[in-house]
């Protein structure tokens, strides 16, 4: 008796399995084979609305798959080995700072996209042609504007400043050997001190009680007083952008980027080298330079679209407007000194 | 079931003291008790001694051809996602500069890091998770189901929320070598006790009993009979949560602050940031021979120790613990409450922002719109999905290869097979990778883009861990019990589906609950493949904790509280299943 009721749950037991597995299984999904598809790479924090994709797809006639991959660094990496059985025809979000590893391994093919002519100049990498500038994401110094209040500090307004005594111990940035937003700063100090002058404006700053964590996470939402973390740091390293999402119930702005401190990372788009789907490959980079989907560049990845005349957002205009001299360096500079900067400063700060 | 309480094995008390059921493994030893009643084998795990006489079924139907087909499939696998991808990257970085790395000083400090910081947090999961194993296994506690479903909750949040919930209660800003060991401890405890209480459910309480009725004082007896009892799921569990945590990597990153580098996050630097494959192959490497040393150590060390047990399922096990039995239950309350200290952060950080306490992150997540594309139920839906084939996937291979490695009269071509699945586990997932970006093309239908490589990577992680809980209780099957089933006229197969299943079948539920966790929380490998275009639910809590703004924050911790909600009910959903399917033999 006991026997066979344990084999008929057994029998049930499986068949339920069998089934719940063949209902929650990816196998057979994943090719919709309704429509052609193109296939955008890009990187973790690329965001786009279910209204823009199908907007797309009827403009275009072509389904968008998107294939995502860590950050810029790991994104350019990976086309660069990938590069003789692309795993994708178009790729987003390779920065200024990783671009030049990617334009010398011919990872783009050329390809000068519609409105190519309104894009300013001081964007572009070359001439006007492939790797194309989409989006620029400036770094910035942010500020926790009431702690300053508080504190009845004057905030600080440049680099220079923050090696100034009176902001010791007030100031969190994260790590330029494993985070973005670090190696952009990095690459700020040098280009702002020189060469020669950097590694002693670091110096000035470690004397000053900087603290340094492994990513932005940590120091933007754990280390920074002005974010939801609450931390015990008024000065932080994050976007010019970041102002836009820390406005309080009021309207009113909590942090505050110091326009003076920006260092510029533009990010590109270009059609992959030996992909198949050469015509999606270029109606998915028109769609990128599209004015609809310019203007909804900042909401949702929280970057300053390239487009001339593409407006920012009225919550953006005062909170987050645009730096208008950011300082910049070129990507081959970057990618001949990169490795050894990165060394230097891990000896510099013994890490 | 086939055998429903009858004892197994009858002699716990004929040996002197606690001897009688771990003290002789191998026959050797003078003082007797030897698990097989003299036999000359002694107590060989498959029932064949080193002169290669067999008891007759002991081995678990040993006939060529399923060997074969079974070792192919599984060596096959593991052969397409692991060895030729990690060695196609490294045969891309392999030139130059090998030497100049080996010889560095700074390589070797790494080295000495990466391993010391795993032997500590390895250390500290075993000694927290031993109380727990305890109490999970012979203290009748109210809700178990439950409680053992809680305990996998650590393993499936995403590193770098952990690490900052730990940079917050142990106020450690600046890089600090503890908090590491602590925090990979808080993931891998759970890997100790459900391991070690899945083999100690199933100890045969008598001798204990015995050994305490002939003198024996509560440590005594549990020194000298269960302790040697459970090494095998001692080992198991030590080798697993060893590798887990000399490539564990968020965790390092978080809390050590770019001071403390292991291997690991070194090989993150090269490949990622840098674009060094050279030294990043030299440092793989190095992971590579740390690994295999490693497990060669264990290999040894463990020796032959994994024998006949005296397998048997009594509820007079679990009974109020008394006098000095209730200091292990102290302790597992307090490692209960350390687990649930950082847990309990993450929750009312969920629910509480300087803008007081709010359930905004939870009503946004259940939305749309915003950062993410989906709603945090369709994220978790993903989950699930993408759970399910990692999990299936992983029983079928690991159920294999445990059949084949019982099955394998070599012993040493046993340990070899073994550990080639462990290895996953030890190298970077980096490495795995990108080394599946110039490899996987050559095959049909170019993995490299489809969504099922994730399951597939997740198996070749999830695999061992099958193989850890299973294997152990499979070795510990008293060769004659298979050797009775045999003499009475059952055939191979029979003897596997009466016998070994059976008395693996809780392991296996187990396993599944387990491989099912981890893939929940994308552990491993997966974190350097291409992102499905549906988020997972780990994947959102990356992207919001990436972005400022209260709300995104708020939502992030929703979206981690929501995990840990369907992973603690998908566990209880599949620990029923096992109760109602093998709860009793």
């Amino acid at each position: 008796m006991r026997r066979s009721t344990a084999r008929r749950t057994r029998a049930a037991l499986a068949m339920a399995v069998t089934l719940l597995v063949a209902g929650c299984s990816l196998m057979g999904t994943g090719r919709d084979s309704q429509a052609p598809t193109v296939t955008l790479v890009t990187h973790d924090s690329f965001v786009i609305s279910d209204e823009l994709r199908k907007r797309f797809r009827q403009d275009s006639g072509y389904r968008l798959r998107i294939l995502r991959k860590g950050d810029a660094g790991e994104l350019t990496n990976e086309l660069v080995l990938t590069k003789d059985a692309p795993i994708g025809d178009v790729a987003f979000g390779v920065d200024s700072t990783y671009l030049s590893r990617a334009v010398d391994n011919g990872v783009f093919a050329s390809y000068s996209p519609e409105n190519g002519d309104h894009i300013p100049i001081e964007y572009a990498y070359g001439g006007n042609d492939s790797p194309t500038p989409v989006d620029a994401g400036d770094v910035c110094v942010n500020i926790d504007l009431r702690w300053f209040e508080q504190h009845d500090l004057e905030p600080p307004a440049e680099l220079a400043d923050l090696a100034e005594p009176r902001y010791a111990g007030l100031f969190a940035v994260p790590d330029p050997a494993t985070s973005s937003p670090g190696l952009a700063f990095l690459l700020n100090t040098v280009s702002t001190f020189g060469e020669q002058g950097w590694q002693n404006y670091w110096q000035r700053l470690l004397a000053n009680d900087v603290r340094i964590s492994s990513g932005w996470q940590q120091a933007y939402k754990q280390d920074f007083s002005g974010s939801s973390g609450g931390g015990s740091r008024p000065i932080v390293l994050s976007y010019a952008s970041s102002p836009a999402a820390e406005v309080d119930r009021n309207g009113q702005p909590r942090t505050k980027a110091l326009l003076e401190t920006c260092y510029r990372q533009v990010e590109y788009a270009g059609v992959i080298d030996g992909t198949t789907n050469l015509q999606g490959a270029r109606e998915l980079m028109d769609f990128l330079l599209s004015w609809k989907f310019q203007r909804r560049m900042p909401e949702q990845m929280y970057v300053y679209p390239v487009l001339l005349g593409v407006e920012l957002p009225d919550s953006w205009r005062d909170v987050a407007p645009r730096p208008s001299e950011p300082t910049e360096m070129k990507p081959q500079r970057v990618e001949r000194n990169r490795a050894e900067w990165i060394r230097q400063w891990r000896s510099l700060t013994n890490r | 079931m086939a055998f429903p309480d009858e004892p197994v094995t009858t002699e716990e008390a004929a040996g002197s003291g606690g001897a009688a059921n771990g003290g002789s493994p191998n026959g050797e030893s003078p003082n007797g008790g030897s698990p097989n009643g003299g036999s000359p084998n002694g107590g060989s795990p498959n029932g064949a001694g080193a002169d290669g006489t067999a008891i007759p079924g002991a081995r678990p139907g040993g006939h060529a051809a399923f060997i074969t087909v079974g070792s192919a499939l599984v060596l096959g696998f593991l052969g397409v996602f692991f060895a030729w991808p990690v060695a196609a990257i490294l045969r891309l970085g392999l030139s130059s500069g090998l030497d100049e790395i080996l010889t560095a000083p700074e390589t070797w400090r790494i080295v000495a890091f990466t391993l010391g910081q795993a032997a500590a947090s390895t250390l500290l999961a075993i000694v927290a998770g031993m109380p727990l194993a305890y109490l999970l296994a012979r203290v009748p506690v109210p809700g178990k189901a439950l409680l053992r479903a809680l305990i996998t909750v650590p393993f499936v949040l995403p590193t770098l929320v952990v690490g900052m919930a730990f940079r917050a209660l142990l106020g450690t800003a600046e890089p600090n070598a503890w908090a590491i060991v602590l925090a990979n401890a808080f993931f891998n405890v759970a890997v100790v006790a459900r391991t070690v209480s899945g083999l100690w459910t199933q100890l045969d309480p008598r001798a204990t009993d015995a050994a305490r009725s002939l003198g024996a004082g509560p440590l005594r007896a549990f020194r000298t009979v269960t302790l040697p009892a459970l090494r095998p799921a001692l080992w198991s569990a030590g080798a697993v949560v060893f590798l887990f945590c000399s490539t564990s990597f968020g965790v390092v990153l978080v809390l050590g602050g770019g001071r403390y580098r292991t291997l690991e996050t070194e090989i993150y630097l090269r490949t990622v940031r840098l674009l060094d494959l050279s030294g990043a192959a030299a440092l793989s490497l190095l992971q590579l021979a740390a690994v295999l040393a490693a497990l060669a150590v264990a290999a040894i060390a463990r020796g032959r120790r994994e024998n006949a047990l005296a397998l048997r399922r009594s509820r007079a096990a679990v009974r109020r613990p008394s006098g000095l039995e209730w200091i292990p239950v102290g302790c597992a309350v307090l490692v209960l409450g350390a687990l649930a200290a950082p847990i309990v952060a993450l929750l009312v950080r969920s629910v509480n922002s300087r803008g007081g306490w709010s359930l905004a992150g939870y009503r946004a997540l259940s939305g749309t719109g915003g950062v993410l594309d989906v709603s945090g139920w369709q994220a978790a839906w993903n989950s699930l999905r993408a759970a399910t084939d990692a999990t299936w996937m992983s029983l079928l291979l690991g159920v294999l290869a445990c059949l084949v490695l019982t099955s394998l009269r070599s012993r040493w071509t046993a340990e070899l097979m073994d550990a080639g699945l462990m290895l996953p586990l030890g190298v970077s997932a980096v490495t795995v990778g990108f080394g599946y970006l110039v490899t996987l093309h050559v095959l049909p239908g170019d993995l490299r883009t489809s969504p099922l490589l994730v399951p597939f990577a997740q198996a070749l992680v999830i695999t061992p861990l099958v193989i850890r809980t299973i294997l152990p209780v499979l070795r510990s099957v008293d060769p004659r019990v298979r050797a009775a089933a045999a003499t009475l006229g059952a055939g191979p197969w029979r003897i596997r589906r009466e016998v070994d299943l059976p008395l693996a079948g809780r392991a296996v539920m187990t396993a599944a609950g387990f491989g099912f966790v981890v893939a929940l929380g994308e552990f491993g490998a997966t974190g350097f493949l291409a992102r499905p275009e549906t988020p997972t639910l780990p994947v959102a809590i990356s992207t919001l904790i990436s972005r400022p703004g209260e709300l995104n924050t708020q939502m992030a911790y929703a979206a981690c509280a929501l995990l840990m909600l369907v992973t603690a009910g998908a566990v209880l959903l599949i620990e029923t299943l096992r109760s109602d399917s093998a709860g009793e033999f």
